[in-house]
């Protein structure tokens, strides 16, 4: 199974060890994802909110060159997913905004005709892998960690076209496939404020402060993240909940792609889990074996 | 309006409107008139934008929203000052650039209108015409982000944080050492921003749509797309 | 010998004349091959417009008529009555449709006056073929199938039995009575719902002329007005009815429990039951799919303690075919499915209920006795009602549900009464229309309800402060106040919307009806014709044609019932004979025609070896006749020359 991957900026940057991870694992069950060559930055919320157009051309291009490989396009990050997909809908469904992009993209010798499907790596796994699939490279089960899977914004809404958008289940389904115990977990679509913690953060630490209390009080002994942004919003603010609300959360934060790679018997270096800001290594310990 | 004259990515609409704008007095009616007609067609310029119109002013959004709790304005206001034309105030506020784009609202709405589309595109006005809040951080933020893009074709989060909290807050900074710290000490702190090879490509496709817009000319139709 | 005809132009009023120059049309007309008249008047349908057609008939001799004005639709009948009083036959008239596709349509006076000149023409040299035609008169069978016994089919048969006509009330349940049965009290009197719908549920029950097929439905409708057949399935109760004798001793000693669908699954009944006690007719039936002995071949307790020996296990389902002249159909609706907006929690968090459900508490019959209860067995303090629930919504149903403020407004008073609780109404507007509404709302303020104006976005389990743990919170925005507000409550009801049944679909292709946008029955004019369809003879009443309350749907069951008996009353109907004629000689007896009609209208002669076709059955839709390879079959009226002459005017 070959797709075209599409790491978006935070991977570079503070979250390689999602890049690491996903790689990893999408390796191990033959998934082949070939890096978009010279992509650009869709341009996530903050480029929309300046410019419409250009912010549509960042999409366009990247489009243009994923189309050229002829595979569907995996994402993890949400936000990359719901740009990327919006400027496909958008483009595929309003004849101006596509003639005006179509002549922009021309400048540079490059034509999108709307072939390509952008998917994120959770709904690839749960969908094309399936459970029999993984449960098989599962070597080291994570018997009974109680999980809060966290799914955030922008995997379901707002198009929400292969799972819930209100009560999603996909990462749920997932991660009992690992032998994880989710929990119950009510606001796992909520919103975790992800670029209000820099531009106004009471309100980004009451969003975080909500978020890891409904964890804790369901049990949860670690978070689940499909998202970079949300990882790095619940993860390095915790510290700062804490001195304001006067509470004394500690709680690990891991991308689905590092649970799942635990799973398949990696270490925690090679997933980059020794990367975190919270220690998982004594929840970790608890639960699954020799990590 | 994509592709029509209202695009105000590069060369805005009603040119006569904007000099009213610019040498009237701020609170005078003709500016007044003259700001609620742009923001009309603005708003309604846009995928779905018209929908605004069917508002049932039911407050599903605001009660959906969850950052509406510290707006001064709420999202549903948003509306009802637009149809008052009285969206200056509300785009003078701390309102829009607290919207998450946590697409709630536009899931939720009985009456089917995109508001996180309407948001960005209200946020994209506020810009244009000089209209945020006081001291407001995001949308320095967002400005940032574009120019970094436009300049490399990716953006470094490091140097986007530092070069927005040196224009808007640097004594956070200070407070934001111990992050870095354990950041940098785990190897997660990327310094310097990665060039794309094909930036000046996508610079030139963004110089060929803006003259395309000004001189209202479109390229004709794609190859196998009807006309 | 030449034909006389004669064109007239009507202005109506300005709808046409504003648009369409009207004097160069009748110029116009005036100087076509065989006009003999044209004039123009500013109401054609009046008197006075419809004497001058007469005049000219009379006096000029014509023998064909042109009438250019509104669409067929409206006043086609209206000038072929005026044609036929002067002594010409009713089909030497055509009308020329300048309003609806003319002028409504045309923005550009030259354009619209050129068009209207253009159809004109069409219809002047089309009426010069058309031939006289006899219209066909069929008896009336004066029995009446009505389907649905809810309250508005209860009306409509009770109506229509009194006056001494044949009624078959044909119902799914094992009981007449529809969802009014399962309600507590009713808005706005208060009226206990049980107490005024039994009397008229026995009232059927015992008339001599309805014959109450329960347990049944129709699965075939064939025939056409005053002459229709249906096909009745009449379900195995595996009960005889005439044996028994409703002591209710089977149910009782029936060892199987499971949820009772008359108490939303909230209470239970037995394998063999009756929905509820004061079922009308009072005979329960077996639930094969949970009964002992049809499962596991054990247990018949009940025919053991049945003591007129009623329980008949060998019982058969069997079908009966009824012959009435009209059908009245009453199905009635469903309710919105809550769960499908998981927001609110329906299904996933404890005590969100549905409004159907808050009355089976409330009602003395229901599972709790009447007492309003949370799931752990104590009384709520604070109840929210949140409005509009499935309705009023893109992402549902966009109509709105019209009964369920009102609806909310009655729960929110029976609160009050059975709890005491602090009781908050979520809405976005109020819908308090109808005769003493008004007056109820305010009577549901004086019992100092809590209105928040502001549609309920979501109802969480996740508590923000120490007052709202434990709690259900409804968050809303205080639209009047502009503020966010989150309301810990103990119980919330759902009001949730009216929807088209789930069997509509079949029962639309069974009796040939359309449905409106929103999936609802269509009625032939919505605010002129609201209880007929575009089929004769058949009507729909009640909800199934749309959401409303009990006053409304009564009014529209009696309504109904006079359509049906009016139709009776005039002991026979005229069909109209632009229909479908097979040319014997043409036809090859290649039967492409038989498998294509919709109304089963054409049938083959095997002596002759050619098809036939029922000119009662056949209503001239037009298929067989486009479908026909050897041109055998024309349509009355509309003949391939009548049709081409309309074409070659247009064209030149």
């Amino acid at each position: 199974m070959e797709f075209s991957y599409y790491p978006g900026c935070s991977l570079e940057g503070m979250n390689k060890a999602y890049d690491k991870s996903a790689r990893l694992v999408s390796k191990t069950l033959g998934i082949g994802l070939t890096e978009l060559n010279d992509w650009n930055c869709c341009g996530a919320s903050a480029y929309m909110s300046i410019q419409e157009l250009r912010a549509h051309l960042l999409s366009a291009r990247n489009l243009a060159i994923a189309e050229r490989e002829k595979k569907d396009l995996v994402v993890v990050c949400p936000a990359c997913l719901t740009t990327l997909t919006k400027s496909n809908h958008y483009m595929g469904e309003d004849l101006k905004l596509r003639r005006t992009i179509a002549s922009a993209l021309k400048a540079a010798n490059l034509q999108y005709l709307g072939t390509v499907k952008v998917r994120h790596l959770l709904e690839v796994l749960v969908n094309e892998i399936g459970e029999q699939e993984i449960k098989t490279k599962v070597t080291r089960p994570l018997t009974s960690l109680k999980v809060a899977p966290y799914y955030g914004c922008q995997f379901t809404r707002p198009f929400g076209e292969f799972d819930d958008k209100e009560f999603p289940v996909m990462l749920d389904t997932l991660l009992k496939w690992l032998g994880a115990e989710p929990v119950n977990f009510p606001l796992k679509a909520k919103c975790c404020g992800g670029m209000l913690m820099t531009t106004n953060e009471p309100v980004g630490l009451g969003l975080v402060r909500s978020l890891l209390d409904c964890a804790t009080q369901n049990g949860a002994e670690c978070i689940a993240t499909i998202c970079p942004l949300c990882h790095i919003t619940l993860e390095a603010y915790q510290g700062n909940v804490n001195k304001k609300f006067a509470t004394s959360f500690e709680m690990p934060t891991l991308y689905f792609t590092q649970l799942m790679g635990l799973a398949f018997g990696f270490s925690r270096k090679e997933l980059g889990i020794n990367e975190e800001l919270i220690s998982s290594k004594a929840v970790l310990a608890r639960r699954v074996e020799a990590v | 309006m994509i592709g029509g004259i209202y695009r105000r990515d590069i060369y805005p609409p009603f040119s006569h409107l904007r000099a009213v704008i610019a040498l009237s007095e701020e609170r005078s009616e003709r500016r007044a008139h003259a700001l609620g007609n742009v923001f009309l067609h603005a708003v309604y310029s846009i995928p779905g934008g018209e929908k605004i119109k069917e508002c049932i002013q039911c407050g599903t959004c605001s009660a959906s929203c969850p950052t509406s709790y510290a707006m001064d304005y709420t999202p549903r206001e948003i509306i009802a000052a637009f149809r008052a034309g009285l969206l200056e105030r509300v785009l003078r506020s701390n309102t829009v650039w607290l919207c998450a784009s946590c697409y709630y609202c536009t899931v939720r709405c009985p009456s089917g209108i995109k508001l996180t589309d309407i948001m960005y595109e209200l946020k994209r006005l506020g810009v244009e015409f000089g209209l945020v809040q006081e001291g407001a951080v995001a949308p320095v933020l967002s400005k940032t982000f574009v120019d970094m893009v436009d300049k490399y074709g990716r953006v470094p989060e490091i140097p986007l944080m530092m070069t927005v909290l040196l224009k808007t807050n640097p004594l956070r900074i200070l407070k934001m050492i111990p992050h870095g710290l354990k950041l940098f000490l785990r190897g997660r702190m990327p310094f310097l921003p990665h060039r794309i090879s094909g930036i000046s490509e996508l610079q030139k496709c963004s110089g060929a749509m803006t003259d395309a817009l000004v001189s209202g000319v479109h390229a004709g139709p794609v190859t196998g797309e009807e006309t | 010998m030449a034909e006389k005809i004669g064109v007239y132009v009507c202005h109506c009023g300005t709808n046409i004349a504003q648009t369409v120059d009207c004097k160069s049309v009748v110029d116009y007309a005036s100087g076509l091959p065989n006009v003999t008249v044209a004039r123009e008047y500013q109401y054609m349908c009046s008197d006075p417009g419809q004497e001058l057609i007469k005049k000219d008939i009379k006096e000029l001799g014509l023998t064909r008529v042109v009438v250019a004005s509104c669409s067929p639709l409206m006043h086609e009948p209206t000038f072929r009555r005026a044609v036929e009083e002067a002594g010409l036959n009713q089909f030497l008239f055509q009308m020329a449709n300048i309003r609806e596709q003319c002028s409504w349509i045309s923005e550009n006076k030259e354009m619209a006056t050129e068009r209207a000149k253009s159809i004109v023409g069409a219809a002047v040299k089309r009426v010069e073929f058309q031939e006289p035609l006899d219209v066909k008169k069929v008896p009336v069978n004066p029995n009446v199938l009505i389907v649905g016994g809810g309250i508005t089919g209860i009306e409509a048969a009770l109506q229509i039995a009194d006056s001494g006509k044949k009624v078959y009330l044909v119902e799914k349940e094992p009981t007449i009575g529809g969802y009014m049965a399962q309600f507590d009290k009713t808005f706005p009197t208060l009226d206990c719902a049980a107490c005024i719908l039994t009397p008229k549920m026995v009232s059927v029950g015992q008339h001599p002329n309805i014959e109450l097929l329960s347990y049944s439905d129709v699965t075939g409708f064939s025939g056409y007005v005053g002459n229709f057949t249906a096909r009745i399935r009449r379900r195995a109760k595996y009960v005889e009815e005439e044996k028994c004798s409703g002591c209710g001793l089977c149910t009782e000693k029936c060892p199987v429990s499971v949820p009772s669908e008359f108490d939303c699954g909230l209470g239970k009944r037995k394998a063999i039951y009756r929905p509820f006690p004061q079922a009308v007719p009072n005979v329960p039936v077996i639930d094969r799919d949970r009964c002992l002995y049809f499962t596991k071949g054990v247990c018949k307790v009940c025919q053991k303690f049945c003591p007129r020996g009623a329980i008949n296990f060998e019982q058969k389902e069997t079908y009966a075919d009824l012959q009435v002249g009209t059908a009245i159909l009453a199905t009635g609706f469903d309710l919105f499915d809550a769960s499908k907006v998981k927001q609110y929690g329906y299904g996933r968090l404890p005590n969100v209920i549905t409004s159907l459900e808050f009355e089976r508490f409330s009602h003395a019959s229901g599972p709790t006795g009447g007492k309003i209860l949370l799931k752990n067995g104590q009384m709520p303090s604070n109840i929210a009602i949140l409005h509009c629930i499935g309705s009023r919504d893109t992402n549902f149903n966009e109509y709105c549900s019209r009964v369920c403020c009102m609806y909310s407004m009655k729960i929110a008073h029976l609160a009050h009464e059975k709890t005491g609780a602090r009781v908050y109404e979520f809405y976005i507007d109020l819908r308090a229309f109808g005769k003493g509404y008004e007056e109820f709302y305010k009577r549901i303020l004086e019992e100092e309800t809590i209105f928040i104006r502001g549609k309920a976005a979501e109802v969480t389990d996740v508590a923000q402060t120490s007052a709202e743990r434990g709690k259900l919170i409804v968050v809303a925005e205080d639209t009047l106040l502009g503020i966010v507000r989150r309301i810990p409550v103990d119980m919330v009801v759902l009001s949730v919307g009216l929807e088209p049944r789930k069997d509509t679909t079949e029962i639309a292709r069974i009796f040939s009806i359309s449905r409106s946008q929103d999936g609802f029955f269509l009625e032939r004019h919505p605010k002129l014709a609201p209880v007929s369809t575009a089929s004769d003879g058949i009507f729909i009443a009640g909800a199934c044609q749309g959401p409303k309350d009990i006053p409304d749907s009564v009014a529209q069951g009696a309504a109904a019932a006079a359509n049906a008996l009016s139709l009776i009353d005039r002991k026979e109907v005229t069909l109209e004979p632009t229909v479908a004629f097979i040319d014997e000689k043409s036809c090859s007896g290649c039967k492409i025609c038989i498998g294509l009609c919709p109304y089963n209208a054409i049938s083959f002669d095997e002596s002759k070896e050619v098809s036939v076709v029922n000119d009662a059955l056949c209503k001239g839709c037009g298929t067989c006749v486009a479908a026909c390879p050897s041109g055998a079959i024309g349509q009355r009226n509309f003949t391939d020359d009548q049709l081409l002459a309309e074409v070659e005017a247009i064209c030149a």
